[in-house]
């Protein structure tokens, strides 16, 4: 799969992706619309809000990861900071010491991403791969567990509260309702989403690629990486403090979760799955994470395990994410010859379906066998309660997930063939 | 006395705890590279499995099968797994150890539920051995002591007496020329990872019921036992060994201090009060900071010496 | 007199216990082409190594225009105006082929770390990118990723990168190893080409290449330049003939 091979797609056509991105993100609030209450449906909203503010925090956090190879278990201190910091910020603005209207308020948290974001960076920017890697896990563990000692600026465990509305605002709004955070959140992502992309056309962000591919070359001609690490650092900080300013806007109160180790490793799943080698790729993550966040973890006690096994699935099959997934098929698409694929997809659809199934079956069946019969659950499928203490469902479930994936094994075998094929007879064309 | 004699001692024990789950990830570190996210979790599971067999076959029956259970998993991980990733760098291999350490922690909640489990010493052992200055000392930790020193004995003997040990050793220090050596490589690597998990496993047996088995057990000891790893540099035993009770004995000693920074700058505290941040970080007891140092140590270790205590190259 | 381009007085340098360079003296002048010659393993690559400030010297002193460098880090010695090619090919594997260059190109023309002036519209910069990379003959690869490049593309890379950035002393570490024949005469015409009004300390093995390049020759083995001059002394030189040439004819 040499996606880089061929040539990339116009600059237009990305244009208007980007376009009709911002065009769903305007409109979905009203898409989602309850004509009879007059409002905008909540959960839609808390869930497109949540999605902008992680879009951020993982194209900040693959500023280092994709761009710069630089793999950080800590990221979500810069974000929590930033977090913590808006709260004090609304706070201030309540008794009228901080004259900064809500609207920019995400702009003061950026800031304060970008000071510990230099003093972290500082830090960690001395070393590279599994030692940079080992540094930030340490500073997130330091930062996670002063966290819980300092009151004064952290709240202890049970964190900080404010109010938004004590912020003005340059529009007269008083973001009462959550429909126009929500306005603010989308126009925050595009901008910031704007500044990283532009970073990365500047010769830093060429050099963060340069210094990620081959950091002692870098040195030979002129550069010094743990500069350009350190840059790359302090300025995904204040991408990832813009993120946690509208994380404190959003919800009013910040706790230890948002520097928490566990927001730190999400950050890495997010930003993997997406794609850390396109620059789109964390947007896809942060959009799917978040809706099986909000969508899946409804249905199941268990939907984090799925989303690590999508990610070891990930890691060990397709290292450049969905965005790499989505980047082989270019040239075949530029080249017309995408329909050749529909049927070996649908085959493909079939084994698949089944062993995701099969697997969903096991892990549901054994959540339901502890936590679901601690919490006195019952596990209903099509209306019909499935009793789990029976045989029954395990053997289908056994044969659905064994049978599914011998199957699956087969046809993906088929289809490798198919794809290469077809992509061989791309590159003798071109020829 | 008292206040230096008692916590030297459980110093020491968490310190041989710590040093039988860092000693395999060193292993594994050194001779391939990986830093091994998933070491942790293996040693919540080997509690765990520990536990369900103490009350299917008893304690005695699980110190022997559970860690071997943990060990053929390891196996299980190293040939279907990180294998397959190895080729993609060694950035991918720590990634995927790291899903599947969230991936076994996820299990492990969904399987043994939130709370903690009780998983108890055993009969056996539940007496205290002998009192010092008025604290009682549990026979258990000094059968811990046991077991971590003989498995000390045999790791000893493991790489000194024996071909596959003295591969080990070599490759410790020299990982590139393992594979000129012209043994099997592979199937060293998997041997080495599945005794890392073993010691884990162990580790998990008798830790599991000296401190709490649930669920966030992992979490809280795995990044410790990096910071072990680190701290006593790469291709070192004897290094992992030192750092794993100096961090053991900094851990408890720190938790049994009670002052704090105040107490020693008494009127500098006074004249800037303790109402905020400033008064507050000098106000803190040190007990409570003594979840800071490992960490600290760690960060700092890293900046100005990043081969570690007694390293024979640079993490 | 104005300084030698590069001067080297009695540098020595060991690894653990062994002694790999075993007190080199050279002086290369303004404008020399310089070749050095000599067995695998006697010290060459180690040598590059220390003047371009990859490991430090363990005694000597290393002088570039009369300043000196022994104690910089690379990046610094790079600024100062030298710069090296690679015996085992450095590239930028998954950036494309132009934007390889451009990096090479950036520090010199004082972008520095600059994350607020876009790339899309320094036209000067790129369109030298271009310029360099239609002598390197990669311009029909500008947009392929420079690790899917065939060998000698990568070889043309490697020089295209070092000598990007304009440096005045140029170091190439065996820049036509692995080339068929037709490939090192392209290779030879390119490097004649790009380092015209430089001075190029080379290290090579196709004598074609180091006769037809060179104006100076060092003969370096076991660590030690055992003899240096114009390349028809060399030629006729005894202990050279023993030591290496004789290897070659035999
Ligand atoms: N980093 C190093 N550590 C230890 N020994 C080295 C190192 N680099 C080179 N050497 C040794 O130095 C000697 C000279 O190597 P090198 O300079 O590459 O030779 P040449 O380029 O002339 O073929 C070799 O014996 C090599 O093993
Ligand atoms: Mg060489």
């Amino acid at each position: 799969m040499n996606e880089a091979a061929a040539k990339p797609p116009k600059r237009s056509r990305q244009l208007w992706l980007w376009a009709a991105l911002i065009l769903i993100g305007v409109a979905m609030p009203w898409v989602f619309y309850d004509w009879h209450t007059a409002r905008q449906s909540g959960f839609v909203l808390t869930m497109m809000s949540q999605m902008g503010m992680m879009v951020i925090f993982s194209l900040s956090y693959n500023m280092l990861m994709g761009q710069s190879g630089l793999l950080s278990f800590g990221h979500a201190v810069l974000f929590g900071l930033g977090g913590y910091c808006t709260v004090h910020f609304l706070e201030a603005a309540g008794h009228h010491s901080f004259p900064v209207p809500l609207e920019l308020i995400p702009l003061c948290a950026g800031l304060t991403g970008l000071g510990f974001g230099i003093v972290y960076g500082y830090i960690a920017a001395t070393q590279r791969a599994t030692a940079f890697a080992m540094i930030t896990l340490g500073l997130g563990e330091l930062t996670t567990t002063a966290g819980i000692m300092f009151h004064h600026f952290f709240g202890g465990e049970g964190g900080i509260s404010t109010d938004r509305t004590n912020a003005s605002s340059l529009f007269g709004l008083s973001y009462g309702a959550s429909v126009q955070v929500y306005y603010l959140i989308l126009a925050w992502t595009v901008l910031a989403a704007l500044g990283m992309l532009f970073l990365t056309k500047t010769p830093l962000g060429a050099m963060a690629n340069a210094t990620r591919d081959n950091f002692e070359r870098a040195r030979f001609m002129g550069y010094d990486p743990r500069r350009v690490r350190f840059l790359q650092f302090a300025l995904s900080g204040f991408f990832a403090g813009i993120g946690g300013g509208l994380y404190a806007i959003t919800y009013e109160i910040v706790t230890y979760d948002a520097v928490s180790g566990a927001l730190s490793a999400n950050v890495v799943l997010m930003t993997y799955i997406g794609g850390a080698t396109f620059f789109y790729g964390p947007i896809l993550g942060a959009i799917l994470i978040t809706l099986l966040q909000s969508g899946l973890s409804l249905l199941s006690n268990a939907w984090l395990i799925y989303v690590g096994v999508l990610f070891i699935g990930m890691v060990t099959f397709a290292p450049s994410g969905l965005a790499g997934i989505i980047g082989a098929h270019g040239p075949l698409a530029r080249a017309g010859r995408l329909g050749r694929l529909l049927v070996p997809y649908l085959r493909l659809s079939i084994p698949a379906f089944a062993t995701l199934i099969g697997f969903s079956g096991a892990v549901e069946l054994t959540s339901f066998l502890t936590i679901g019969e601690a919490q006195g659950k019952h596990l209903v499928l099509f209306g019909e309660t499935i009793q789990v203490w029976t045989p029954q469902p395990w053997i289908v479930t056994a044969i659905l997930l064994i049978g599914g994936g011998i199957w699956l094994r087969r046809e993906c075998r088929a289809f490798a063939r198919i794809w290469d094929d077809l992509n061989a007879d791309l590159k003798d064309r071109s020829l | 006395m008292e206040i230096v004699l008692n916590p030297l001692l459980n110093g020491f024990v968490y310190g041989m705890l710590l040093f039988m789950l860092a000693s395999g990830l060193t292993l594994i570190f050194s001779m391939m590279g990986v830093l091994n996210f998933a070491h942790a979790g293996i040693y919540m599971i080997g509690a765990y499995v520990a536990f369900d067999m103490s009350r299917l076959i008893g304690f005695w029956a699980a110190l022997i099968v559970a860690p071997l259970v943990c060990a053929a998993i390891g196996a299980g991980i190293e040939v279907w797994g990180l294998r397959r990733t190895h080729h993609n760098g060694h950035i991918a291999e720590l990634l995927f150890t790291f899903g599947l350490f969230f991936i076994i922690e996820r299990g492990v909640q969904m399987v043994w539920g939130m709370l903690p489990v009780p998983y108890r010493v055993p009969a056996l052992l539940d007496f205290p051995l002998f009192r010092l200055y008025g604290v009682d000392f549990p026979a258990y930790r000094a059968f811990m002591l046991l077991i971590a020193g003989g498995m000390l004995l045999a790791i000893r003997l493991l790489l000194t007496r024996t071909r596959v040990g003295l591969i080990i050793q070599a490759s410790l220090t020299h990982p590139q020329m393992v594979s000129s050596l012209g043994h099997n490589v592979p199937r060293v690597f998997t041997l080495v990872f599945a005794g890392g998990c073993y010691l884990a496993g162990l580790a998990g047996v008798i830790g599991g019921n000296y401190q709490v088995t649930e669920p966030a057990m992992a979490a809280s000891l795995g990044p410790i036992v990096f910071v072990v790893v680190v701290f006593g540099g790469l291709g070192s035993l004897s290094g992992c060994f030192v750092s794993s009770i100096v961090i053991g004995m900094v851990q408890t000693f720190a938790v049994s201090i009670d002052g704090s920074l105040a107490d020693l700058l008494g009127p500098i505290v006074a004249w800037i009060g303790t109402d905020n941040l400033a008064g507050e970080i000098l106000s803190i007891p040190v007990s409570r900071v003594g979840p800071l140092l490992p960490y600290a140590m760690m960060v700092g270790i890293l900046m100005f010496r990043p081969r570690g205590l007694m390293g024979t190259r640079d993490t | 007199m104005e300084a030698p381009a590069l001067s080297l007085k009695n540098v020595r340098k060991n690894f653990g216990p062994v002694e790999i360079i075993r007190g080199v003296d050279l002086d290369i002048a303004r404008g020399e082409r310089h070749a050095i010659i000599g067995p695998n393993g006697a010290g060459k690559t180690t040598l590059f190594n220390l003047i371009s400030g990859r490991f430090p010297i363990s005694s000597g002193s290393i002088a570039l225009n009369g300043t000196r460098i022994d104690q910089l880090p690379p990046q610094n010695i790079s600024r100062l105006g030298l710069s090296r090619s690679f015996q085992i090919t450095s590239i930028f594997h998954r950036m494309t082929v132009f934007e390889n260059i451009r990096c090479a190109l950036l520090w010199s023309s004082g972008y520095r770390y600059s994350f607020w002036s876009p790339l899309w519209t320094q036209k000067a910069l790129n369109r030298q990118a271009e310029q360099l990379l239609d002598e390197l003959n990669l311009a029909s690869r500008r947009d392929l990723q420079a690790g899917l490049l065939s060998y000698a593309e990568q070889r043309a890379l490697e020089i295209g990168i070092t000598i990007a950035g304009g440096a005045t002393v140029v170091l190439l570490d065996e820049p036509t190893a692995g080339m068929s024949h037709s490939e090192t005469e392209y290779a030879q015409a390119l490097i004649r080409r790009v380092t015209e009004g430089k001075t190029l300390l080379m290290v090579e093995h196709d004598m074609g290449v180091v006769f037809g390049l060179a104006d100076r020759i060092s003969v370096v083995v076991y660590g030690q330049v055992i003899a240096s001059g114009k390349p028809e002394d060399i030629r006729n030189d005894r202990a050279v003939k023993e030591a290496y040439l004789g290897a070659l004819t035999e």
